[in-house]
């Protein structure tokens, strides 16, 4: 249905050195700092960092969904499918939000318009992209809501979100989201606010819709777990950067940055979830307080050295495919880097 | 919903006895008594006086006087006017209906202009129109409707000659005809507009706030993500949430509007109820007066009740039943 085709060889997702900022104080301070990714088709890309290292600021950068008026992408790219996005205005980004491109919420219990039907909340976006009769949406909508799991679909359509449990509406956001058949589903943190077990059931139904509709996600979690059961590759962010990122196998075998080291101990286990990552000591540094020079993980890292507040380390290829940023190894630091 | 109403409906009737008790007592209380309305003042004789008292029930104990008042009441003899000499109910029907033209005139302009300013002020927030709507609107707020009713007679009829100096049309027109009612329009607009200029200012400015407040919930930022245009997640995400409010302020408009139009008809010679009401005060014209109490206390319980009830209809999420 998406008019994309398989033509471009490339990547679907491309961000280059991506720099988000909020002015506090009348300054700017960066909140995603240099952040470098792709995603590849069909591929489920994770994100993992604790609160506040920038996760929400990147997607909804790529989304051009930042507050109006406050975030402001200061540099950088975004490639979707080839074709750079990173200036396209909101009239341009309209064409393809909710079409090739969709995101899903933390919070499904305020994501969904209180006053409008579920039906009407879902046809909205097939409005939005085809010329299609109101009849013909609302059929769609009845079997989109069936394919995401909702058995009572003709009856929720006439309903309104207050009607709907947490899971319901996380359901009903991912059937808006698949809608139009998007090539990439940003999804962030779609199960924080849910019950455990319903958590486990909308990640499966994720990978469901995923594997049938071949789209590519990027899912921002929290938790190592989901990513280790979900994800081809992972992303792990620190303070606005990327510090770690690797196939999800060769991260758990073989973590080489010490914040992902902590975050690996740091996931409960014998079976136990928890869904914030409470026992790293210390917390991420706020925008207006980042060191400017050096790692900005140092003062809470287990095996720092004193040269980690001078030199600030770069995203090095220490083998194939996995990147790190961390003056531990050789290929972070700048100058051997300079001179290879 | 209609047991809803039914309840609500029962329930008023107690409100409604003690409120009479409370009317009736007044009435009592305040000085004089309306007798000086219904007898012949040229006949003084202390005789004839004492015979129209008692038959007039003046003499009864004061429970059977109020029991006697109230199933009159209630079975729509409101009494006689003192002053104009005709029943009560004769009195305020043709009132009512010219304040209810001027009530309905009022509330159709203040909500026009609300929506109209509100939304652009939202959408637009922290612009230079915001901040010129902002300051019409603290205008409206601060001036007082009888300032700014005197000013407007002042410069639109006496000095423009656009507006009529009062009444409710021009004598002379035949009812039901074009003319009566441009004329009527005509007459209503001024006092209209004075009188919803407070409820039009603090609509327009809560209907900014409430659309600044709903752009940054995330239900808009949903909408953005699947693609939904600008004008669309504000004229109606946005706009929808922030009408239920609003829509419920038109039961309190009834009480607004019926304690307004005492003064802005005073102002305006307009002939409805308030100028009614406060010729009676002046003339203690009793009867009129605590019908209309009563009236207007009606007006409240049931202005209180519309709210209540556009509230479930325009909230999904409220449920009456
Ligand atoms: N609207 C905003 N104005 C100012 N600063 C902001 C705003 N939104 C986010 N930030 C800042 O940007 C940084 C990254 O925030 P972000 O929400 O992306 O974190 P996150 O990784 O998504 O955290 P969480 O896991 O809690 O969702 C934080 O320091 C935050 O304070
Ligand atoms: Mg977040």
């Amino acid at each position: 249905m998406s008019e994309h085709t398989k033509e471009n060889k490339g990547p679907l997702l491309e961000v280059k050195n991506l720099e988000t900022a909020f002015p506090i104080d009348g300054e700017y301070y960066n909140a995603v700092d240099d952040v470098s990714f792709t995603v590849d088709r069909g591929k489920i890309v994770g994100v993992v960092g604790e609160s506040g290292c920038g996760k929400s600021v990147m997607s909804l950068s790529i989304m051009h969904l930042l507050p109006k008026g406050i975030g402001k992408i200061k540099g950088g790219q975004i490639l979707l499918d080839g074709k750079d996005i990173t200036n396209y205005n909101d009239k341009e980004m309209n064409k393809i939000r909710g079409k090739d491109i969709s995101m899903i919420f933390q919070e499904p219990m305020t994501a969904l318009n209180p006053v409008f039907t579920i039906g009407f909340q879902l046809e909205e976006v097939l409005f939005n992209h085809f010329k299609i009769s109101k009849k013909e949406a609302r059929q769609k909508s009845i079997s989109l809501l069936r394919s995401v799991g909702i058995s009572r679909s003709e009856d929720v359509v006439e309903e309104y979100p207050h009607q709907l449990s947490g899971g319901m509406r996380q359901r009903v956001m991912i059937a808006m989201a698949i809608a139009c058949q998007p090539q990439l589903l940003i999804a962030d943190e779609p199960t924080t606010a849910l019950d455990v077990t319903v958590q486990a059931q909308i990640l499966d139904l994720l990978k469901e819709v995923q594997s049938i509709n071949d789209m590519a996600i990027v899912l921002i979690t929290h938790d190592l777990g989901v990513v280790a059961e979900m994800c081809d590759d992972v992303i792990v962010m620190y303070a606005g950067e990327i510090v770690e990122k690797t196939s999800v196998e060769e991260l758990f075998e073989n973590p080489k940055h010490p914040y992902t080291e902590k975050l690996i101990d740091s996931i409960p286990k014998m079976g136990v979830k928890q869904d914030r990552l409470g026992s790293i000591p210390g917390i991420v540094p706020s925008l207006k307080n980042m060191p400017r020079v050096g790692c900005k993980f140092a003062d809470r890292c287990p095996r720092a050295m004193p040269e980690c507040t001078t030199i600030t380390p770069l995203l090095g290829e220490v083998k194939d495919g996995h990147e790190v940023s961390c003056i531990l190894y050789d290929e972070s630091r700048p100058k051997e880097r300079a001179n290879a | 919903m209609l047991k809803y109403t039914l309840r609500r409906l029962l329930g008023m009737i107690p409100m409604l006895l003690l409120i009479s008790i409370v009317v009736f007592s007044l009435a009592m209380f305040m000085p004089g008594d309306p007798l000086g309305g219904e007898i012949d003042p040229t006949n003084s004789d202390p005789e004839y006086i004492e015979e129209m008292r008692e038959k007039l029930g003046y003499n009864d104990p004061i429970h059977v006087q109020y029991w006697t008042w109230v199933t009159n009441f209630v079975q729509g003899d409101f009494g006689k006017s003192t002053q104009y000499k005709v029943q009560v109910s004769e009195l305020v029907k043709s009132r009512m209906l010219n304040t209810l033209f001027l009530g309905i005139s009022s509330i159709v302009i203040t909500y026009i202009f609300a929506f109209a300013m509100g939304m652009t002020a939202g959408r637009k927030a922290y612009s230079k129109l915001d901040h010129f709507i902002g300051g019409l609107n603290y205008f409206g707020l601060a001036v007082p409707n009888y300032i700014a009713g005197v000013v407007i007679i002042y410069f639109f009829s006496f000095k423009l000659g656009w507006i009529p100096f009062g009444g409710s049309h021009e004598i002379g027109l035949q009812p039901g005809t074009l003319e009566y009612w441009i004329s009527r329009f005509h007459h209503v607009l001024a006092p209209a507009i004075v009188l919803g200029a407070l409820s039009t200012a603090s609509y327009t400015q809560f209907l900014r706030n409430d659309i600044i407040e709903s752009s940054r919930k995330d239900f808009v930022r949903t909408a953005r993500a699947k693609g939904t245009s600008e004008s669309k997640i504000y004229n109606s995400h946005i706009l929808r949430n922030s009408v239920i409010p609003l829509i419920t302020f038109l039961g309190f408009d009834i009480v607004t509007i019926v304690n307004g139009a005492v003064i802005t008809e005073a102002i305006f010679t307009y002939p409805g109820i308030g100028t009614l009401f406060l010729n009676s005060v002046n003339n203690r014209d009793y009867s009129v007066l605590m019908t209309l109490t009563m009236f207007f206390s009606l007006l409240v319980l049931i202005g209180n009740l519309v709210a209540d009830l556009l509230y479930g209809i325009v909230d999904p999420r409220i449920r009456i039943d």
